[in-house]
């Protein structure tokens, strides 16, 4: 820590002006306080769950009941709902990039509702409206969950769009005798690989945590059963649920490092499930672009 | 491609040869909507058709399907009313504390330089844990502070109180679920509140101290009237983000509380009370507009925002 307090001092120095540094002087105090409360208030709880769970309960998780079939489940629906998302937006996203650029800002309002809509309201007026044969499989959770991830991958795949001139890109394939589905695989989809991955992961993160809608639909994905597993034994249920905690933050960072390799201009490590859809949301209700 | 202009004169001469060129201008118009006719059927079959079949069920009879008020009625009367109200209040608290110690915390870093170690491993953090609600943070809650918590354990070994028999609850919205909110909340106010304090411009300040102002005078005067409206359109975003959340409650407390989002689990998940479903969808519709009122709200103070910051 005061390794770090020197450093912060250190960079704090070029201040111009003799009277600001000596405000400046007084910052640390309070950013310190504030520093560390937040440390406290962060870490305890992880330190907790790890003590709580204790270095058997992660080896026995494997093993219990319905654990196998829970993570079966999730992974299965990951994947189905990534693909659909994919399917859907890939095309979708680029067709109103090149042809109705206006859109854009309509289908920015248009996929942050998702976020807007509380999970609880959404998946009970789903329920309630699903044809029969849909509510007998739990893939209609993956047919709802493509709506969910829509918001993360629409940001994501937009942001891939504006980092390069697809319009010129596709006209120079064009008129190079490319037609479409070349101009697509060979010129389109390549420049917005990252952009694509991040959307998967970000997609894949967001089903893999998903418990509100998965429990009103009486599935016992991943998170579910977790929760039901609580009654058995909290220090297995503990050590899962800190198993998906660290599943979550490897894929979240993976972003963060693909992320920050193309578009460090952009601010950098801020994307993550919440943060990218409640920023974005920001800037498409306020400013005019 | 550029023919198509040429003939925008051209009357409504159908598609009689295959010739794009040939089409109409206004078919033309019309066929370029047809690249997003399946986004929008999926939005329309997966988020609108549901909204719209609960708002019409909160105003039907469970039994009956004829009109009714008393879905409505019944949601805004005893135990629902209560769990409005604990709802409402819950989220006002899990934003405006949250939201005032992001705030200190985002300009605790912002104070530092940019591209220091400390700035980005906070700003990191805080998307990690910004999605850190759900099972995994209540369980994590748990693990700490229940009965058999191991920070419970710690407080009693060090003062010999257990908390428990003091008052102290884990599985009611106070203190327990608002504890627990606080470990997405401030994060999140981090993330979004950090542009805005990123928007304040140096040359303002430098302004404001070369007419002589002071700290105290640069914030009462410029720096906290241009961060207002970002601020409390922030506490919004924090209270929809509380109001919304279901899973991280309902899985701390087992489904106990009474939040209106847990009422709504409990009315509607399978093993339903016969004749009370419809309730469960008059809930939701208030749900649905509150956070619409809330939603109005936070577009018309970042409108304000997008002033200054930019």
């Amino acid at each position: 820590m005061a390794a770090v307090t020197s450093v912060e001092a250190g960079a704090q120095t070029p201040a111009p002006a003799a009277k600001r540094a000596a405000r400046r002087r007084s910052f640390p105090v309070w950013r310190w306080a504030i520093l560390l409360i937040a440390a406290v208030y962060f870490l305890i709880p992880l330190y907790a769950a790890l003590r709580f769970a204790g270095l058997k309960a992660f080896t026995q998780v494997v093993g219990y009941t319905g654990f196998s079939a829970a993570i079966e489940l999730s992974l299965r629906l990951a994947v189905v709902t990534t693909i659909l998302t994919l399917v859907l937006m890939v095309p979708t996203t680029i067709y109103v990039h090149l042809r109705l650029p206006r859109v854009r800002r309509v289908m920015e309002g248009i996929t942050i509702l998702p976020i807007v809509i509380p999970p609880i309201v959404l998946i009970i007026g789903v329920l309630k409206v699903a044809p029969g044969f849909l509510l007998s499989t739990p893939y209609l959770l993956a047919l709802v969950y493509v709506i969910l991830a829509m918001p993360f991958a629409y940001r994501a795949l937009d942001a891939g769009l504006r980092a390069f001139d697809l319009k010129t890109m596709v006209e120079a394939s064009n008129s190079l005798g490319a037609g479409w589905p070349t101009t697509l695989w060979r010129v389109v989809l390549p420049n917005i690989r990252t952009a694509m991955l991040s959307a998967t992961v970000l997609t894949v993160a967001l089903v893999l945590g998903e418990f509100t809608m998965a429990s009103l639909d009486q599935y016992v994905t991943f998170p579910v059963w977790i929760v039901q597993f609580e009654q058995n034994s909290g220090p297995v249920s503990v050590a899962a649920s800190l198993l998906a905690l660290f599943v979550t933050w490897l894929l979240l960072m993976l972003i963060v490092t693909i992320g920050g390799r193309g578009a460090r201009r952009r601010g950098g490590s801020q994307v993550a499930l919440f943060s990218v859809a409640r920023q974005d949301l920001s800037q498409t209700m306020g400013e005019p672009e | 491609m550029a023919g198509s202009t040429t003939q925008a004169a051209a009357p409504e001469a159908l598609a009689s040869g295959a010739r794009p060129s040939r089409v109409s201008a206004s078919l033309r118009g019309g066929l370029r909507w047809l690249g997003v006719v399946p986004f929008g059927v999926y939005i329309a079959l997966g988020l609108a058709v549901p909204t719209v079949a609960i708002a019409i069920a909160a105003f039907q009879s469970s039994s009956t399907g004829a009109f009714t008020m008393s879905n409505i009625s019944t949601a805004l009367h005893g135990t629902y009313l209560l769990g409005l109200k604990t709802s409402l209040g819950l989220s006002v608290a899990s934003a405006i504390v949250p939201g005032i110690f992001g705030l200190f915390l985002a300009y605790a870093i912002y104070t530092v330089k940019r591209g220091n170690v400390l700035r980005r491993v906070v700003i990191t953090a805080s998307g990690v844990f910004a999605n850190f609600g759900g099972v995994p943070l209540a369980l994590l809650f748990i693990a700490t502070l229940s009965t058999t918590g191991i920070v419970t354990g710690w407080i009693k070994d060090v003062t010999g109180v257990d908390i428990w028999d003091h008052g102290f609850t884990l599985y009611s919205a106070y203190p327990g679920v608002f504890i627990v909110y606080m470990y997405f909340q401030i994060p999140l106010m981090v993330l979004v509140i950090l542009p805005a304090l990123e928007g304040l411009r140096p040359a303002w300040r430098e302004a404001a101290q070369n007419m002589g102002a002071g700290t105290w005078q640069y914030w009462r005067y410029v720096g906290g009237p241009v961060l207002l409206p970002s601020f409390l359109g922030c506490l919004l975003l924090l209270f929809g983000s509380a109001f919304s959340a279901y899973a991280t409650a309902e899985a701390l407390t087992g489904g106990t509380v009474a939040l209106t989002p847990i009422q709504i689990g409990a009315l509607l998940n399978g093993n339903v009370v016969a004749g009370q479903q419809n309730l469960g969808y008059a809930l939701g519709l208030i749900m649905v507009v509150i956070i619409a009122v809330v939603m109005i709200g936070y577009t018309i103070l970042q409108r304000r925002a997008a002033r200054w910051l930019r």
